[in-house]
């Protein structure tokens, strides 16, 4: 028999809270880890060779290391080199550092994919190279990134809960303080997991959306 | 000439979306004869063939192999008739993660339970016959179009089948790689193979087939002896659609 | 430099952990290869309510955070009157998730592979099973490999929140010494060094298995169209 006051006067009140903060973890991060996967991805196709090597190595650099650890970093240890974060602060600054990388590879991976033909027509049309990049490259490309940056605002939400491992008090956070008052960990955390789910499932239903929007047909990824 | 029917079609029938794919379509295949099937694309031939060893599941008709009606609803007695009627595809469609070897052998072990010696010994034949015995250790992507496709003659013949069906053979492949196929094909039927053949190639239809049959729109409008249908003189269907064919060609 | 001795200090107790990460990502990726094939062939191949099930599941297991299965996990061991020892939970919890991604793995490849192979197949008198057996899913498993080896490098990176329930994996010992010690910089650029390093060891074992298994023509673009048109 679930106890309706304990869900109506603790555990509720307590995840509405947390989804507030989540929200306000995953909306700027998102945001800003695309634009800064965009700018990184284009540096890492068509910047000077240096750039697209330091680029290419911070890419490979924040794949390689787990987020949990990448927080830990920020939140425990730049406080040593006079660098203080809050811990939303903190959370947010490794969301946005971590989800550029990621948005990179798809951005470059989709640039890269264009068919060196397709630049070739437009410039024997007349297109200058900047008219060629804009009308027929970021179109391709943006429609090819569709998929793989979407997943990763997915993946986003979902390691949002990570926020937690530096005591930024979110959906995570706030279930975990009541399932330890309370230790009805079973109850609490399924209610935490339905949360994920309709954020998951809302945010894949407006990407779905969004590619069948931009949709043409033949093009892309099968 | 033996009048056994090997294989007896009765009524097929298919609808796909609400379109009548395939309008009571019946023939009867004597053992030794080759049928070829003409006519233009979307007729429904490819649709026919694939009816008969049930990849597409018809809607209406009977089907008969030596006397003995087939149980479409009996997944055996299916697996049973498909492993006697072999079948080439337009593509191909050889196992890609197979040598032309075990592309041969596979269906041996695994249908007719022979012992992998036995089912190798088989297949090194079967690819002698069709000219490929040095190419059983090469994968489907290091051999050529015609090559592709003879080794899939192989791997049918290696069935025993009562009847090969053919869907285009060689509409896939270039002119050149295309003889190399009609050849063996040509083989086999002055060996008294059982086919039906799906065609565009009229000058083969023509030498060698014992009877043609012209499809149009899911119906088999005309059929005949080559000579009878294609007489100079004579207006049929069959006529008409070769001159057509003929004119395309002179054309390019 | 008192950072340097801190860390090889730590590092034994680091690398002890290591094989707990190791062993961890290991059962969790196994049970979910033997979870996720059937679930991808029940998906393709099974009926209305298998495909709705594995939907369900696997739409569960991507959309719920590790993090929150973790705990979860945790209260149903216990709610079940099970030990609820960390490590085994963490296999489990890892396993259940990976089992959804790989399924979505092996689907894709086995939706990738053209129609006429089951065709084929069928053609030749082979029952479905035998058909899927040992003409689909030899294919589709090969090409999987890469997407298996994404799976690993997540998994990897996904048990390092493990911890959070107590097991002994190198971000447990990691964050112990650097307790201690203070020396949180030092301890966790090593922490993340060796899962650097983990990474790259793997995914070189499984680029050696991809090119061991490798057949021409195959998928792995560039030798693809070396092949077809020299043979003729």
């Amino acid at each position: 028999m679930p106890d309706i006051a304990f869900w109506n006067e603790t555990l509720l009140p307590a995840l509405n809270r947390g989804l507030l903060v989540s929200l306000a973890l995953i909306i700027p991060a998102g945001t800003l880890g695309f634009l800064g996967g965009v700018a990184l991805g284009c540096v890492r196709v068509f910047g000077p060779p240096l750039l697209r090597r330091l680029g290419d190595g911070y890419t490979a650099l924040l794949r390689g290391v787990p987020l949990a650890v990448q927080l830990m970093m920020i939140y425990y240890a730049l406080p040593k080199l006079g660098i203080y974060f809050e811990p939303y602060g903190a959370a947010l600054t490794g969301f946005i550092l971590c989800t550029a990388a990621y948005q990179s590879e798809y951005v470059r991976g989709a640039i890269l994919s264009i068919r060196h033909g397709q630049v070739q027509a437009a410039l024997a049309l007349g297109f200058s190279l900047r008219e060629a990049v804009f009308w027929i490259i970021v179109p391709q490309a943006a429609r090819c990134a569709l998929p793989g940056c979407g997943n990763e605002i997915i993946y986003l939400i979902k390691y949002s809960s990570l926020a937690y491992l530096v005591t930024c008090m979110e959906l995570m956070g706030e279930g975990k303080v009541v399932a330890s008052n309370t230790f009805r960990f079973t109850e609490v955390f399924l209610a935490v997991g339905v949360y994920y789910l309709a954020l998951v499932t809302i945010a894949g239903f407006l990407l779905r959306r969004l590619e069948k929007r931009f949709h043409i047909p033949g093009f892309g990824p099968r | 000439m033996n009048a056994r029917p090997v294989l007896r079609l009765e009524g097929i029938s298919k609808s796909l979306g609400g379109k009548r794919i395939l309008n009571a379509c019946s023939l009867t295949v004597c053992r030794g004869e080759l049928k070829v099937l003409i006519g233009p694309s979307g007729a429904g031939k490819s649709t026919l063939l694939q009816c008969i060893n049930c990849l597409i599941q018809p809607d209406e008709g009977e089907i008969w192999l030596d006397g003995k009606l087939l149980d479409r609803t009996d997944d055996g007695a299916l697996c049973a008739f498909r492993a006697q009627v072999g079948m080439i595809f337009q593509d191909f469609n050889l196992f890609d993660h197979l040598t032309a070897a075990e592309n041969v052998t596979i269906a041996l072990r695994k249908v007719r339970g022979f012992s992998r010696a036995r089912a190798e010994e088989r297949a090194g034949e079967e690819l002698e016959r069709v000219g490929l015995a040095n190419r059983r250790h090469l994968y489907p992507a290091e051999l050529s179009g015609g090559q592709k496709q003879r080794v899939a003659i192989a791997r049918a013949l290696a069935m025993d089948p009562r009847v090969i069906l053919l869907d285009e053979p060689t509409s896939a492949l270039d002119p050149e790689l295309a003889g190399e196929v009609l050849s063996v094909i040509q083989l086999l039927a002055r060996g008294g193979m059982t086919m039906i053949m799906a065609t565009h190639q009229m000058d083969f239809a023509r030498a060698l087939a014992h009877e043609i049959l012209f499809m149009e729109k899911g119906v088999i409008v005309e059929q005949g002896a080559p000579a009878a249908l294609l007489l100079e003189g004579r207006a049929t269907r069959t006529r008409d659609f070769c001159a057509k064919l003929a004119d395309l060609r002179a054309n390019r | 430099m008192h950072s340097l001795t801190v860390v090889i200090d730590a590092l034994p107790a680091m690398l002890a952990g290591g094989l707990v990460t190791v062993g961890n990502v290991a059962v969790s990726l196994s049970l979910g290869l033997c979870l996720g094939v059937p679930l991808a062939v029940g998906q393709i191949y099974g009926d209305a309510l298998a495909r709705r099930l594995v939907h369900i599941y696997v739409w569960f297991f991507c959309g719920v955070p590790i993090l929150v299965l973790l705990f979860l996990f945790y209260g149903l061991f216990i709610f079940l009157g099970l030990p609820a020892e960390p490590f085994s939970i963490c296999c489990v919890v890892l396993g259940l998730t990976s089992a959804a991604y790989q399924s979505q793995i092996f689907r894709g490849a086995m939706l990738s592979l053209p129609r006429g192979q089951l065709n084929a197949a069928r053609a030749l008198g082979m029952k479905d099973r035998t058909a899927v057996a040992s003409v689909i899913l030899p294919q589709a498993l090969r090409l999987s490999i890469p997407g298996f080896a994404n799976e690993f490098s997540i998994l990897l990176k996904d048990s390092a929140i493990c911890f959070v329930l107590g097991t002994q994996d190198i971000m447990a010992r990691t964050s112990f010494a650097a307790a201690r010690t203070h020396e949180h910089l030092a301890l966790y650029a090593a922490a993340g060094l060796l899962y650097f390093l983990l990474t790259w060891l793997v995914l070189k074992l499984l680029h050696l298995l991809e090119r061991r298994v490798h057949i021409p023509g195959y998928a792995a673009g560039a030798e693809a169209g070396a092949f077809s048109g020299g043979q003729t």
